[in-house]
């Protein structure tokens, strides 16, 4: 049995569409301990959904695991079959939605959908889930929970709805509780209600959460550790002040530098990410973030970067710069190490490609292969 | 004092309800003006009639009552009955919509989109011209001369903001409300799209309204901002002023919950949590519409609508409580 309450293990996870595979998730590794709260962030497209959904096996039809292993509190997601699935979704892990306004049932009522989740997983009869409805309106601060329980979808607000849908989420009580984008169809004061709430549930109750959101400002202020996602992979991951404060990959620099500062006086103009979102039907070879990158090296190009660990408390990323940045301070003072970096064994001098081109100009010249093992495989700490 | 472009007094915009006699008050007695070349961030809550006011304006939808005067020339007042031939106008004043997704038409290449406005206006002497003209444009924005063949749904997001931003450019404006143009866009996209519109001001000498719900956002580009519930603006003042030194509650707990993407602020900050929800503007509440949510509300506030008043120099605010809500 692990120890973690979820451990995934080099995901791949593709989608088959008419127009070819969708590579969604590409070598994906992900632990989170009992009690956690884990933020995924990323774009449109990067593959948060998809991960925290593989976890439930809420894959879509045409979308299949093709690679690695899935657990969950010690069950194999991957390798169970939908009946056994539906014993655990909804019962020890479940999941609130984006939009609460099409994620209830508008013919029936707000009872009857608390009950159902209730009764589903349990003995409980008519009367007792009922009761247990009630008790969880209360508990997602709703008032006058007689009155609502007979109401329909159609008739609370949007901010109300959001709460129904954890008031379900919660009928389990669930070991993990996934949050898909929670407070984004929602006004800033009621979102400011939500993560308030949940941060209360969170100290009541005990339960893991996943925090998939794309938003900075909401992870910054509910995380203990936060995955960066970019075009299916985990390009960062670390505390919430590993993230925020010594960001160790080039996406999530960016990401940092283009949200407008808040509350600061002076007036800094923003520092876009240039360029698009990555095609998943045609992903780059080396680093899905290269095309974007202003730091691009050729060897981004051309192979994927391996994982790279910061210090000893989880903190990694997956960026050619930072290890050439390692290599090259290792190379002069013999030490592995740099500013807490710390590197698994010392690469032999002139492995790293000092050509570091920047992005635009020299994109297009920069596809030429690196000789096998010009970065000698040593310098990476994999897998502890 | 630099020049009033836009002034709009006492704007109404009513809407009725279907199969009753009632009405929403989207828009409920908005005063403001915007100066030639600044940019007006308009912040609030959805429901809250910044988009109709945006949309009012331009007479996209006709105002129910109000003025509404553009460059010296009055476009519309109810009092006098004075409603202006818009065609000249929709020349000066152009539009940014909020989702990049529905604005622009599936079935037309985004040549013919961004030359629309061209053909309508006759901005044009030959077929040459007409195509020189929108390939400027397109890479104006950023994007370049193969895209013209192309249809939207070719593009990204960003993309197709930039493609919605050509099209309002196309007929030369002065004025441009931009309606949300950067919410349904990623974070690393939105930064791209925010810099070119103040590229693009700083280049044309361009006067926006910006309309967005992202405080933040609006506090980068606005040189003035004001905030609106339900109707009405309870307060207008310079960017920084009213961040740091804001005045109506409301406006204090819309910065207070602005999630701020540090993680020390954050956790240090007290937020100041709104109980309750935006109420209906079919039936909004007496007196000032913030009351049912308001920590400070009395009586006063049930009786009297208050009156939005200039309290410090270009500081505007609706308050009844100022003495009270406190420094």
């Amino acid at each position: 049995m692990s120890e973690y309450l979820v451990d995934i293990r080099h995901e791949r996870l593709s989608f088959f569409t008419p127009a070819g595979e969708v590579k969604a998730l590409n070598d994906v590794s992900l632990r989170m301990k009992d009690g956690e709260v884990l933020g995924i962030v990323g774009e449109s497209g990067s593959g948060k959904s998809v991960t925290a959904y593989s976890l439930m096996g809420l894959t879509a039809d045409n979308g299949k695991i093709i690679g690695g292993e899935v657990s969950f509190n010690g069950h194999r997601i991957d390798q169970m079959v939908e009946k056994e699935i539906r014993r655990i979704r909804g019962k020890e892990i479940s999941i609130i939605f984006q939009d609460p306004m099409t994620s209830l049932n508008p013919v029936y009522t707000i009872g009857n959908q608390i009950e159902e989740a209730v009764r589903v997983h349990g003995d409980k009869s008519r009367k007792e889930a009922r009761a247990r409805a009630r008790e969880l309106l209360e508990l997602v601060g709703i008032n006058e929970p007689d009155k609502r329980l007979r109401q329909y979808p159609h008739e609370l607000s949007g901010g109300m709805r959001q709460r129904v849908m954890i008031a379900i989420a919660l009928a389990c009580e669930p070991k993990l509780l996934i949050a898909d984008e929670p407070t984004t169809a929602l006004d800033v004061t009621i979102q400011a209600q939500i993560l308030e709430l949940m941060n209360e549930l969170k100290k009541k109750l005990g339960m893991g959460i996943i925090l998939i959101t794309h938003d900075l400002g909401v992870v910054a202020s509910m995380c203990d550790n936060i995955a960066v996602m970019y075009a299916g992979e985990i390009v960062e991951y670390g505390s919430c002040d590993d993230i925020f404060y010594n960001p160790m990959h080039e996406y999530t620099k960016g990401l940092l530098k283009s949200i407008p500062k808040f509350q600061e006086k002076e007036y800094s103009k923003l520092v876009p990410i240039e360029g698009q979102p990555v095609d998943l039907l045609n992903p780059p070879k080396g680093c899905p973030f290269a095309p974007r990158c202003r730091s691009c090296m050729r060897i981004c190009l051309s192979r994927k970067p391996e994982r790279m660990e910061f210090g000893d408390g989880g903190h990694y990323s997956r960026c050619w710069l930072r290890q050439k940045e390692a290599f090259e301070a290792g190379g002069l003072n013999g030490m592995p190490s740099v500013g807490g970096v710390t590197v698994a064994g010392a690469a032999p001098a002139g492995a790293i490609p000092n050509d570091a081109v920047s992005a635009g100009s020299g994109m297009e010249t920069a596809v030429s292969e690196k000789p096998e093992g010009a970065f000698p495989q040593e310098t990476r700490e994999v897998d502890s | 004092m630099s020049e009033k472009l836009l002034e709009i007094e006492g704007l109404k915009q009513y809407f009725p309800v279907a199969g009753s006699k009632k009405v929403v008050k989207a828009v409920d007695d908005v005063t403001f003006f915007i100066k030639k070349g600044e940019t007006l961030g308009l912040v609030g809550e959805s429901g809250c009639g910044k988009t109709t006011t945006g949309r009012s304006i331009l007479r996209l939808v006709e105002p129910t009552e109000g003025k509404i005067v553009y460059d010296g020339k009055v476009i519309f007042d109810s009092a006098s009955g004075t409603k202006a031939d818009m065609l000249p106008y929709r020349r000066k004043m152009q539009i940014v919509f909020q989702d990049p997704y529905a604005s622009l038409d599936p079935r037309m290449t985004v040549g013919d989109i961004v030359g629309e406005a061209l053909d309508i206006h006759r901005l044009y002497k030959n077929r040459k011209e007409r195509y020189e003209k929108v390939i400027g444009l397109l890479q104006r924005v950023g994007l370049n001369s193969e895209h013209a063949n192309r249809y939207p749904h070719e593009f990204s997001g960003g993309q197709r903001q930039r493609v919605g931003i050509a099209r309002a450019l196309a007929v030369d404006p002065e004025f441009i409300v931009c309606d949300e143009p950067v919410s349904a866009l990623d974070v690393s996209i939105q930064a791209q799209v925010v810099n070119m519109f103040e590229e693009l001001q700083k280049e044309l000498g361009l006067t926006y309204l910006f309309i967005a719900h992202d405080l933040s956002v609006v506090n980068h580009i606005s040189d003035r901002i004001g905030v609106m519930y339900l109707g009405h603006l309870v307060e207008l003042a310079d960017a920084e002023e009213l961040i740091f030194h804001s005045l109506h509650p409301y406006t204090r707990s819309l910065i207070s919950a602005v999630p701020v993407a540090d993680p020390k602020t954050a956790r240090n900050s007290k937020r100041i949590i709104l109980q309750g929800d935006v109420p209906s503007p079919v039936d909004p509440p007496s007196g000032c519409a913030f009351r049912t949510r308001c920590p400070y509300a009395d009586e006063r506030c049930r009786m009297e609508t208050p009156e939005f008043r200039e309290e410090a120099a270009g500081h505007y605010c609706a308050c009844h409580h100022l003495d009270r809500v406190g420094a």
